[in-house]
């Protein structure tokens, strides 16, 4: 390749940058992508699922162990747990799985927090708030989760009435035959451009899909803990297999969840993260043009 | 030229991303000085409404079967109220414990844990939750609180039983307002004092209540948590307001932050 058309091509490239992030969206490129309820419950939802994980996290730390079934204490098995260790070269962290213990010192079980050193299942740099306190962490935990259900309830109400759920998320037929393809694009890193553009591709149908069903988990598996709500919906502890079980299954649907907000901040930041994030503003997205057009 | 209405809008989103960073940020330290504490109260004032809204009245806590009690039910709290008053009644096997019922009542009580065994009681294997996360299942018998507070004849002005404990839990600050002492107390109102499962327990799996757990008399309220369910009981005073009590947030945990409605 000539140096000249490296030059020419790295001009375009920053050209189209800038013109992406600041210039004018012409008519024909522009597509209207998000209505205003969706970006604004979007955005609601992003903030309650930070404080929901950060005040789940210290809430954990209360008891920092994990069980299955009806009932579950410190003398019964626990599957997972975070713990502080004293040994002979000094008090270690060993994070449990199972028949499988992991040295975790500084991190999980045994981490500094406000400059000292304290049995603490996680860090301070991950828990709302930073300092270990159950009951503050509650009074966040809950606030949030009023949120996230009022939010979330105007969110499906919404989007099933206007057949957003039905027409944008729900896979066809088409895109499940198309599930290796875009398995395949994904791993390339390639990008849909024009008219594929306008539409979620099928993994993205899902993982939205998936998002929905795993806060939809969060929120029953979360009152399932609440025994004055066993009093009224007995069937959610048949359901999760009691309240110790629900416990857990609460727990894996936010690791889960906190999964799906790394995939899903990589991909915008691939897919090109101003217009990305400007289309979750305004609701407008540059159609990203085919590589044969702009070439 | 941008338009007045995208000017707004803007102003909008700028302001909503600012005041979420500023509420990220300052998480702890709003935590810290209690500004928000107004909003989190109402937010429980919200979930009391949503759930009385929802369990009427005599709903009931799920009851197990004895395959399903705990092997171990784990004690919490005080294992041992330690002062030289309690231990001469576990010496004498409680035999002179009194629990007196007084307040806004008609007829004032002094009832031996003789006395209660006298009365019909009601056996029920329930789950006990704790705040922190762990449960135990185990089988309780005792007197069903709303038969007590009958036989004690409420006034009309009564709205809550304040159970005051024998054990002293000091060691944890009480959070805002006036240092509260360590004793313990709790209380609920009366459509948890007259449901059916809401004993004064005297005996765990079969056998009578063993210090640890709360002897001789201890407060089953089976659709709230674990730190509802007083230990040691030896007074319930009927009252129609507990702001004159301790902390004067209705409980031991509740002067120290925790929700007075405890039913999630």
């Amino acid at each position: 390749m000539q140096l000249e058309q490296v030059r020419t091509e790295s001009a375009g490239f920053w050209r189209r940058q800038w013109r992406d992030a600041f210039g004018p969206i012409s008519d024909g490129e522009g597509f209207y992508r998000h209505r205003v309820l969706v970006r604004l419950t979007h955005w609601i939802n992003a903030l309650a699922i930070l404080f929901l994980l950060g005040s789940g996290l210290n809430i954990f730390n209360a008891h920092p162990r994990l069980y299955w079934g009806n009932y579950g204490a410190n003398s019964d098995f626990a599957f997972l747990s975070l713990d502080a260790v004293d040994a002979p070269t000094g008090t270690m962290g060993i994070t449990q799985i199972g028949p499988w213990h992991f040295n975790t010192t500084g991190v999980l079980g045994w981490s500094k927090a406000y400059g000292e050193f304290q049995y603490r299942g996680w860090p301070e740099w991950v828990t709302i708030p930073r300092f270990q306190d159950l009951a503050d962490a509650r009074h966040w935990h809950l606030m949030f989760a009023w949120v996230l259900v009022i939010n979330g309830l105007a969110y499906l109400f919404y989007s099933l009435a206007v057949r957003h759920i039905q027409k944008d998320l729900w896979p066809t037929r088409a895109d499940i035959q198309a599930i290796p393809g875009s398995i395949l694009d994904h791993i390339k890193l390639k990008h849909p451009a024009g008219d594929a553009a306008k539409r979620y591709n099928v993994l993205q149908k899902l993982a939205y899909l998936g998002v929905i069903l795993l806060i939809t988990l969060m929120v029953l598996t979360g009152l399932t803990m609440s025994p004055g709500m066993d009093a009224f919906f007995p069937w959610l502890l048949d359901l999760f297999g009691g309240r110790q079980s629900a416990r857990s299954i609460h727990f894996i649907c936010a690791s889960l969840i906190l999964f799906f907000v790394i995939v899903h901040l990589t991909e915008v930041v691939l897919a090109g993260p101003i217009n990305e994030v400007r289309s979750m503003l305004t609701g407008r997205y540059r159609i990203p043009r085919n590589s044969k057009e702009h070439s | 030229m941008a338009s007045a209405k995208s000017v707004t809008r803007r102003a909008a989103i700028v302001g909503g991303f600012a005041g979420a960073g500023w509420l990220i940020a300052n998480a702890s330290s709003l935590t810290e000085d209690q500004s928000l504490d107004h909003v989190f109260r109402a937010v429980e004032d919200w979930t009391k409404t949503a759930q009385r809204g929802l369990l009427y009245r005599d709903r009931l806590a799920r009851e197990y079967s004895p395959a399903d009690i705990s092997p171990t039910f784990k004690p919490n709290g005080t294992y041992n109220p330690g002062t030289d008053e309690y231990n001469a009644h576990v010496a004498r096997h409680f035999a002179n414990w009194r629990l007196k019922v007084d307040g806004l009542v008609a007829n004032a009580l002094s009832l031996s844990v003789a006395d209660l065994m006298r009365l019909p009681r009601r056996t029920q294997i329930t789950r006990h939750d704790c705040v922190e996360g762990w449960s135990a299942i185990g089988m309780w018998t005792g007197v069903p609180l709303g038969l007590i507070l009958k036989a004690a004849a409420l006034k009309p002005t009564a709205r809550y039983a304040v159970l005051h404990c024998a054990d002293n839990l000091t060691g944890e600050p009480a959070k805002g307002g006036e240092q509260s002492p360590g004793q313990y107390y709790e209380s609920i109102d009366l459509i948890d004092a007259f449901h059916p499962q809401t004993l004064i327990a005297y005996a765990l799996n079969g056998k009578a209540l063993d210090v640890p757990h709360g002897a001789p008399l201890r407060l089953r309220v089976e659709r709230q948590l674990g730190y509802k369910q007083a230990k040691y009981v030896e007074r319930i005073e009927i009252t129609d307001s507990f702001s004159r009590i301790a902390g004067g947030r209705g409980g031991y945990w509740e002067d120290r932050g925790y929700e007075w409605y405890a039913g999630i």
